[in-house]
């Protein structure tokens, strides 16, 4: 069987955004495919040691407002909270990441954390983009130590011979 | 009756995906071709998952049920 190849851009570093590139990364391991994830732009945080992805429903319309607590009626309500408000009310961008942090442990979703480290532990290689890090200001030094850096051209010679090649 | 005799057990209850094939991929590194893994879990995807993993892996799906809500597959180690 000839092993299969997945290359993916990660470029948003948001937790809404950190989830999909750690979560196909971590199955295409598993499969024991190879697999590269090239961070570029706002992905360049998710390589952070100390992660601190959030997400904001401001500017987010299809976002889904839900509790992680109470009866099961009361946390299948979709709030619809009103840009007026969410961009006005202190601390709510940190209310709406907690909150969805707390909804994914409940219903049992890895946190971006545990996905990382399985990346790492099936063998997927974690590529910083040099480019960006000279324009946000990012040392090797700020990343987990396994993280690789490279340019388009590291990115494109992998993706050239890969199955399949993702831009998130 | 439970007609395969398993080398390991990993219980993945409660866990969603891509959990389940990753901690799967990782105890089947610790076992010998030719030994099977019994994998419960609860996570609905898991039975479309794991004959995607099985097929794309070549570890064997021996047999897969459902029993009270879980999903229990035996997947037998492949000599590559």
């Amino acid at each position: 069987m000839t092993t299969k190849r997945l290359a993916l851009i990660a470029s948003k570093g948001t937790l809404d955004w950190a989830y999909p590139p750690f979560i196909l990364a971590s199955a295409a391991a598993a499969m024991s495919w190879e697999v590269s994830i090239f961070f570029t732009f706002y992905g360049l945080t998710l390589l952070k040691p100390k992660l601190s992805a959030s997400v904001s429903p401001l500017g987010n319309p299809a976002m889904p407002m839900k509790l992680p607590f109470g009866s099961e009626g009361l946390q299948n309500i979709n709030w619809n909270v009103p840009n007026m408000l969410s961009a006005n009310l202190p601390g709510f961008e940190t209310l709406a990441t907690s909150l969805m942090k707390q909804t994914f442990k409940n219903k049992g979703v890895a946190t971006v954390e545990e996905l990382r480290q399985s990346c790492l532990d099936l063998g997927a290689r974690l590529i910083g983009c040099q480019m960006t890090m000279d324009v946000f200001g990012f040392q090797k030094e700020d990343f987990i130590p396994e993280v690789e850096i490279g340019g388009a051209a590291t990115f494109l010679e992998f993706a050239a011979s890969a199955d399949i090649q993702l831009f998130i | 009756m439970n007609p395969i005799q398993e080398d390991a057990l990993l219980d993945c209850t409660g866990l969603l995906c891509p959990m389940p094939i990753v901690k799967t991929k990782k105890a089947m590194n610790d076992l010998q071709a030719g030994q099977i893994l019994k994998m419960i879990a609860t996570d609905a995807g898991s039975p479309p998952d794991i004959a995607a993993w099985s097929r794309q892996t070549g570890n064997e799906l021996l047999h897969s049920a459902e029993e009270n809500g879980k999903f229990i597959f035996y997947l037998k180690k492949s000599a590559a």
